[in-house]
């Protein structure tokens, strides 16, 4: 014990200084997780449980006085029976793929840009961040008044380069383009945040492997395949894994975007679960779909971070 | 130790007092719920006078149409206490009175001499019954509601566009009387160039998260045949739902969407057709009659520019349509269902419902909407009217949330997106309405 811990435990009052002295560490321990536990428990485990209790019945929270009987599987059978919901986990999975490979392209690729300490680095830099700081209603919202085919500079500006008319270009009102019109927007908002993950790798990289490659005459191509991307690679691999689980429940945006149309073209699973779940009342049936898709991204999740451990420790 | 019992002892008095005062306060309070939209701000106005002549104040919780169902359904499962009284949508009426959330209001109508015949019958039906067509009452007829048509008068009326349109359709331009004349008159207006600025035939409804393509496409179908189901045996739809006439009308709802509609019109609803309507950009708005003051009280599209047709015959000359509109309950977990009631007593009186008329709300009673100078006291009142002796209504069951979103999907996927054909868009549509009422257990 230093001389300060010393002197505080001599001002210590006996008659606390036993109380505390009463407990052991464990105690104290315990003394203060507890709360965040409880909170836990009440927050996170108790409604997953309750889910899986309710995906085993036929309860609709809009009947809140009807008998609740259990149906045993039938609510998992009709799920993964179900083509709509299928439909809905393809288009997931093709928004996830898409806006994956090109926030890690362009994050990474301006990551190495900021990266080489051009004059102005620091002010490019914050620019770049924007889009990430704003509410993804307001960038929602801004986007579909840029998409809109009479007013919009989205329509301008790909009418120019085109030579289509604006009005005939209708990024959320037409099938093969609403797509790409979410994919478009989650990548304006998300790519910096990639960038500073792959940024933060690449600054990770000492110098002197750098150096020793130089001292080597390898070339900067070189450099670039047998250092940067390697040991820049376990940070890119997060960002993946972040914007993966992030995208994989994506909401807001195709709300305000396009509501999962025209049709159902962009009806990602987390709308096809709202709509079951708070405008249909199918509580049960919805349970058992979010505790499949629960399943699907914990097993996803679970296979990638032992692949990106692997890569750590290589 | 003392002091601990005096400040145990000052917090409880002090707890029991505010919450004495609260109940004091509160009694003389009723939190009326509702859509954020024009009627309601109508109905603030109106509400002043029950204040001044019962002392009950109103406090009011409006919310907008997109979260309107979703937020006081809510409410209402959770057997909330925020609302005394409730202006829930027609659709609602079913679920609201099996799962006991509306006081029913029988004896009520009894003891204070309120008659439903005193009522416009489809909104007695559409608003009050559950079962349909059964004197069980659970709502007063609050908003008269119907999807009806506004256009641009002064536009009709160019003497060039006339001739034009005369000689190519052979018919006189003018507010059209069935669908047919509806698609040729937006045709006629669609890509033109009126006042330098290029215009489009119609603004219908295409929205896909709430219940807006079903509105816009049930108004069509209803008048091309459509059926719900069988009347001789209930919720049997095979033949009725998706027969030849309701197949021609959807696909005649498609190619309304497909040839006359302004760009951009994918997701279009109450909103964004009142925009496209006051902003110049279409010739016809197919929209509820609650925007009609409004559009009429515009500088740029009112007065003697707009002119209001009720919804066009179909090719075999039947004629309705859908019907929007609620009824005002009483909330069987208010507290202060006494004060709810005497609003309600208050709200049914002709002169209040005449005052309401004048204010921007649709009137339901007779006494209102069938007094001598109703059809000239405002220049969609006679629109109003024939519309409102037309209407039919979507499922009021108490699933209707899944009925509606099945139509949703259905409609949304065939009109807007183009995927598969009209027949197989209410083949799948009868599919998944039976699979509700199996769950139901009603067939």
């Amino acid at each position: 014990m230093d001389r300060a811990a010393e002197a505080l435990a001599r001002k210590t009052p006996l008659k606390a200084a036993h109380r505390i002295r009463g407990l052991s560490d464990k105690w104290i321990a315990w003394v203060f997780i507890s709360p965040a536990i409880v909170l836990l428990l009440a927050i996170n485990i108790f409604p997953l449980f309750w889910a899986i209790y309710l995906s085993f019945t036929n309860f609709r929270a809009n009947r809140p006085n009807a008998v609740v009987e259990s149906v045993g599987l039938r609510n998992y059978q009709r799920v993964l029976n179900d083509p709509d919901i299928w439909m809905a986990m393809q288009t997931t999975a093709h928004f996830v793929f898409w806006t994956i490979v090109l926030q890690t392209l362009i994050g990474f690729s301006l990551a190495y840009l900021i990266d080489r300490k051009f004059r102005g680095h620091a002010f490019w830099t914050t620019i770049i961040l924007i889009p990430m700081m704003l509410s993804p209603a307001v960038v929602g919202n801004f986007w579909r008044f840029l998409y809109e085919p009479q007013i919009g500079l989205f329509a301008y500006a790909v009418s120019f380069l085109s030579g289509l008319h604006p009005s005939d270009i209708q990024m959320l009102g037409n099938t093969s383009l609403a797509p790409w019109s979410i994919i478009i927007v989650d990548t304006w908002m998300w790519t910096p945040y990639v960038m500073l993950i792959c940024l933060a790798g690449l600054r990770s990289i000492p110098d002197y492997i750098y150096e020793a490659a130089e001292v080597d005459r390898a070339s900067p191509w070189r450099q670039f395949w047998t250092i940067t991307v390697p040991m820049a690679l376990p940070f890119i691999m997060l960002a993946v894994l972040f914007r993966g689980i992030e995208n994989f429940k994506m909401f807001d945006m195709v709300t305000l975007l396009t509501g999962g149309g025209p049709g159902s073209t962009t009806e990602v699973a987390s709308i096809t679960l709202k709509r079951q779940a708070f405008e249909s009342w199918a509580t049960g049936r919805s349970s058992a779909f979010a505790i499949v898709l629960f399943v699907a991204v914990f097993g996803l999740a679970n296979i990638y971070v032992k692949a990106l451990n692997k890569v750590k420790q290589r | 130790m003392r002091h601990l019992g005096k400040a145990i002892l000052g917090a409880t008095t002090a707890t029991v007092l505010s919450l004495g005062i609260g109940q004091s306060a509160q009694a003389e309070q009723l939190t009326l719920c509702w859509a954020a939209w024009d009627p309601a701000n109508a109905l603030v106005e109106l509400s002043k006078d029950f204040t001044a002549k019962s002392g009950i104040d109103m406090k009011f919780e409006f919310v907008p149409w997109t979260n309107y169902a979703d937020r006081f359904l809510n409410e209402l499962n959770s057997k909330g206490k925020l609302c005394d009284l409730i202006i829930g949508d027609s659709q609602w009426i079913g679920g609201s009175a099996e799962n006991g959330h509306y006081v029913k209001l029988n004896d009520f109508f009894d003891k204070e001499g309120i008659k439903m015949d005193d009522f416009v019958p489809a909104t007695v039906v559409g608003y009050s019954e559950w079962p349909k067509n059964t004197p069980n009452y659970w709502a007063l007829p609050a908003m008269g509601d119907v999807v009806g048509w506004t256009y641009r008068k002064d536009w009709f009326t160019k003497p060039e566009l006339q001739k034009e349109f005369k000689e190519k359709y052979g018919w006189d331009l003018a507010a059209p009387t069935t669908f047919e004349q509806l698609k040729q008159i937006a045709e006629f207006f669609q890509k033109r160039e009126i006042d330098g600025k290029t215009v489009y035939g119609a603004s219908i409804y295409t929205e896909r998260g709430s219940e807006g393509v079903t509105m816009g496409t049930m108004d069509v179908l209803y008048s091309f045949g459509f059926k719900y189901e069988n009347p001789d045996k209930p919720y049997d739809m095979e033949g009725f739902v998706n027969s030849e006439k309701s197949v021609k009308g959807l696909e005649f709802y498609k190619a309304l969407y497909d040839c006359c509609t302004p760009p951009g019109a994918s997701n279009s609803y109450m909103g964004e057709g009142v925009d496209a309507f006051k902003s110049g950009q279409v010739a016809m708005h197919m929209n509820f009659a609650f925007t009609w003051p409004g559009l009429q009280k515009d500088e740029a599209v009112g007065g003697d520019k707009i002119g209001y047709f009720a919804n066009p015959k179909g090719p075999d000359g039947d004629q309705f349509a859908q019907l929007g509109g609620q009824g005002i309950s009483v909330v069987s977990y208010s507290d202060k269902q006494e004060a709810a009631l005497k609003y309600i007593k208050w709200f049914a009186q002709p002169d209040v419902q005449a005052k309401w008329w004048q204010l921007g709300g649709f009137s339901c009673l007779k006494a209102v909407v069938e007094d001598p100078g109703f059809v000239a006291s405002q220049p969609y009142a006679k629109t109003f009217l024939e519309s409102m002796a037309i209407v039919k209504d979507f499922w009021a069951e108490p699933s209707y949330a899944s009925l509606l979103q099945a139509s949703q999907k259905r409609f949304h996927d065939y009109v807007v997106a183009g995927n598969g054909t009209a027949k197989e868009a209410l083949d799948g549509l009868v599919k998944d309405w039976t699979e509700v009422f199996e769950d139901d257990g009603k067939i």
